[in-house]
């Protein structure tokens, strides 16, 4: 104890003690948080839409009606289409978790059985938008000159349609009072295809008409090359643009040339 | 045959001037390679004048040098890329490594830096060194330029220095907006975008002066060579020329120091240039190249490739310019766009124009002409060699600090979007926030900072009275508890009294003996209330006579005798009270 009162006043006494405040409530509140109850239904039925409508009656009638048909708080499911379903679902944003002005990614909470069968019935009430053909969500590989090509090509109608919300890097983007363009990385592409031809949220439908399905395609693959490209530069600070390098300099290269500067200061002549 | 004609009868009267002549030759104090290059040049006066100057010892003081290490590694890296760099806005093919741009048609000046970036050994990393510098050069100009205001170093005889500066730190934001300009990638074209938006806003002539400068409708093939001239010739030289006369004015009124003891402000106290601060200075060059090259080597800086080639229609969220060029762009953000209307079929921009043609040469008007409005205050016509600590002047720190906060306001607003998607906030909130902030936080940033400097001068005051604080308890004898307070050694407590308290002028009589008005009156009304608002609030540094009666009352105080409790608390709360008053009367 005697020890510890000779060195209660040392300069590090309070970052230590801020420290252990720290860790002590982030450990009391990464045990005491409350866990998700998994409640979701165990066995996959043999008719696809009859156990939809079951889990759709159990997980997303509060909101979207017993029917689909919609409710105050939450919009008609009538001719929304398959492609929907399995994005909303598929990428944990559906089931939504409390009112927001923006329904987040989430953790996935049904899995693709399930999923699928939710978007065989909603499928079922009215036509609409279905999910993708594989082939076209399967990434075109940079190496040979005409994929190379589609890759170049991709990045430009990224460019055109893309870039001005969710940043050109797909790092995302802000829009008004609270909404968001998510950041694009690690979505697979079946569901950026899906959010194309859907409009999730405020985006808006890029359906085919104005966008080919070849031409989503190349967005796609656009994308996964970026993602894959090696960055040349070093840490890519997020790929925000100039504020983050802003930052950076003030914080870290002022910081660390500020401390050299008081280093060779107190050095004696 | 010799062409000198030796018998000439005058020479015999120049005999001895030969002689004193050779004398002086040899006793010359250089010989060798500087004793050949002095007979040549004659450099040695200065360059001994130069080798003799004294230069005090702060951290403080190498802001400034990191600012010009930093534009030297720009100048530098800069030569470096200019051998690569095309500055030209005709179209082309890229065909070179980088492959999600392979095949897309860009602009000349945009495939040489992707050339730069990836076929040219070594390229990328003299790039990110380069902008990685600029950045950093700009940080420390900005850093010093607080340094020296809050310390008063701008006061006579460096006003001019000042003036200086001030142009070399807007010159600099320039150079930076020409060079980050050049690469033509979506963001560089869509800060070219911005600059045109910025040249249309100037009621009446704005169009016309866009047309100018972009030869031509936005954005022609003009710009880009245009730029390049301004970032590679016009703007550096200067840069450097204006740059020298900083420095050599620095060592004409030789560099100012923090008081101390044995520093005054006839003297300067410190090691000379040689050898001294030769290899401290030179050493911290190669410490804040290396730091630059280190930064620059693992972080990444402008992926332009990731941006893609400019054209007018794509837009990038997070579209910002370099962090200096920030605070417009958030004054921009800031400004309501209702400011808009049209009178005599001309569009009058004020949502736009006073952010961009206005704040720039406001702000660096304010900044400059500080020192004169201070002086003029002050009335002070005295040199400064000695720092102020920027406690001993709140008002002025306390001017700053408001100033500054008013930037920051401006620069955080220009990230608006990235602080909404970072901390989950609605950018509408932000905005308004900062709107109002950027009238609010000023003046409570001005009270809040003037309240501290005054505190911890009523600290310092205590400190050299009371002595400084151990944490040592001692209980008597009879009871009571005493904190055992050190006195300070001579050397600490100069430190802490030896600045001067300015008072407030006094305004002196606004009439004549005969009651006619004086003719000078009206602006002396004004000055003694800029010197009140100034100089109201001021805690005078302990006297010699204040610390004699101070000592006095401890040794009282420490030889009181066992009088029991009444006779010490009153001795305690009457100290106490005395101390308050002190630091409460006027003068």
């Amino acid at each position: 104890m005697n020890a510890l009162a000779a060195r209660r006043r040392h300069p590090a006494a309070i970052a230590v003690l801020l420290l252990l405040g720290l860790l002590v409530t982030g450990g009391a509140y990464s045990f005491l948080a409350p866990k998700d109850a998994n409640a979701s239904a165990p066995t996959a039925a043999a008719d696809d839409v009859a156990h939809g409508k079951d889990l759709f009656i159990a997980n997303c009638a509060t909101c979207h009606g017993v029917g689909a048909q919609g409710t105050k708080s939450g919009p008609s499911l009538v001719g929304v289409g398959a492609a929907s379903v399995d994005f909303q679902v598929g990428t944990g944003r559906m089931p939504l978790a409390g009112p927001n002005v923006q329904a987040p990614q989430n953790k996935v909470k049904f899995d693709d059985a399930q999923i699928s069968a939710l978007a065989a019935y909603v499928a079922s009430l009215a036509p609409g938008p279905a999910i993708p053909e594989e082939k076209y969500t399967t990434v075109i590989e940079p190496g040979t000159p005409e994929n190379n090509k589609a890759i170049a090509e991709g990045g430009q109608i990224f460019r055109v349609n893309c870039a001005m919300c969710h940043n050109f890097a797909g790092a995302g983007g802000a829009l008004t009072r609270g909404k968001y363009a998510p950041a694009l990385d690690g979505t697979t592409p079946k569901h950026i295809y899906e959010a194309m031809v859907t409009g999730p949220q405020s985006m808006p439908v890029f359906n085919d008409m104005n966008l080919t399905p070849e031409a989503k395609q190349k967005v796609i693959s656009y994308l996964k090359a970026q993602e894959n490209e090696t960055n040349v530069g070093g840490l890519t600070l997020g790929n925000l643009g100039p504020v983050s390098e802003g930052l950076f300099a003030w914080v870290f290269a002022l910081g660390i040339l500020i401390g050299c500067a008081v280093w060779l200061g107190k050095k004696a002549a | 045959m010799s062409t000198i004609n030796e018998t000439r009868p005058a020479d015999a009267l120049r005999a001895g001037d030969r002689q004193a002549d050779e004398h002086a030759s040899a006793t010359k104090p250089l010989g060798g390679i500087a004793g050949w290059m002095d007979d040549r040049l004659g450099g040695a006066k200065g360059v001994s004048f130069l080798a003799k100057k004294v230069f005090p010892d702060h951290w403080s003081f190498m802001l400034g040098e990191i600012a010009m290490y930093s534009m030297i590694v720009c100048l530098l890296t800069g030569a470096f890329l200019t051998f690569w760099f095309v500055p030209s806005a005709s179209q082309v093919v890229y065909d070179g490594s980088y492959v999600p741009l392979q095949g897309v048609t860009m602009s000349d000046a945009y495939r040489s830096t992707l050339g730069i970036s990836f076929d040219i050994r070594g390229g990328l990393l003299i790039r990110q060194i380069h902008h990685w510098a600029a950045l950093i050069f700009v940080v420390s100009v900005f850093v010093h330029m607080a340094r020296v205001f809050f310390t008063g170093a701008f006061r006579k005889p460096r006003e001019i220095n000042w003036v200086f500066g001030t142009i070399l730190s807007l010159l600099a934001c320039i150079e930076g907006f020409a060079g980050y300009s050049l690469p033509d990638d979506l963001l560089s074209g869509t800060g070219i975008r911005a600059m045109n938006g910025f040249i249309q806003s100037a009621p009446v002539i704005g169009s016309y002066m866009s047309y100018f400068i972009f030869g031509g409708a936005f954005p022609g093939e003009a710009i880009i060579p245009r730029l390049y001239s301004a970032h590679v010739l016009l703007i550096p030289a200067i840069l450097v020329g204006l740059f020298t006369a900083h420095i050599l004015l620095v060592f004409l009124h030789k560099h100012t120091q923090f008081p101390g003891p044995g520093r005054t402000n006839k003297n300067v106290v410190g090691y000379p240039l040689l050898p001294v601060y030769i290899a401290k200075a030179g050493g911290f060059f190669f410490i804040v190249f290396g730091v630059i090259a280190l930064i620059s080597a693992v972080v990444t800086i402008n992926p332009i490739w990731a941006y893609g080639p400019y054209d007018p229609s794509p837009i990038t969220a997070g579209s910002q310019p370099d962090w200096y060029m920030g605070f417009a762009d958030g004054a921009l953000r800031l400004l309501p766009g209702f400011l808009e209307f049209e009178t005599f079929g001309f569009t009058w921009s004020m949502n736009i124009f006073p952010g961009s043609l206005v704040l720039l040469p406001l702000m660096w008007t304010i900044i400059g002409v500080y020192p004169f409005v201070e002086a003029w205050v002050t009335g002070d016509k005295r040199e400064h060699h000695l720092l102020d600590r920027p406690r001993n002047a709140p008002t002025r720190t306390a001017i700053g600090i408001a100033g500054i906060s008013m930037y920051v306001v401006l620069f955080l607003a220009a990230g608006n979007d990235l602080m909404a998607i970072k901390l989950h906030l609605s950018i509408n909130d932000i905005t308004q926030t900062l709107r109002v902030l950027f009238f609010v936080a000023p003046p409570v940033a001005f009270w809040i900072t003037k309240r501290i400097c005054l505190s911890l001068q009523r600290a310092d005051r205590q400190k050299v009275l009371h002595g400084r604080e151990t944490g040592t308890i001692w209980r008597h004898a009879d009871g009571r508890f005493e904190e055992i307070h050190a006195p300070l050694t001579p050397d600490e407590r100069w430190a802490l009294v030896q600045h001067e308290s300015h008072q407030p002028l006094e305004l002196t009589a606004g009439k004549d003996v005969n009651g006619v008005d004086s003719p000078v009156a009206r602006k002396e009304r004004l000055r003694a209330k800029f010197s009140n608002f100034y100089f109201r609030d001021r805690v005078p540094p302990a006297t010699p006579s204040e610390l004699e009666a101070a000592h006095h009352e401890h040794d009282a105080h420490a030889a009181a005798p066992e009088g029991g409790h009444e006779a010490i608390e009153p001795a305690g709360a009457s100290q106490e009270r005395e101390t308050i008053k002190a630091d409460k009367q006027p003068g």
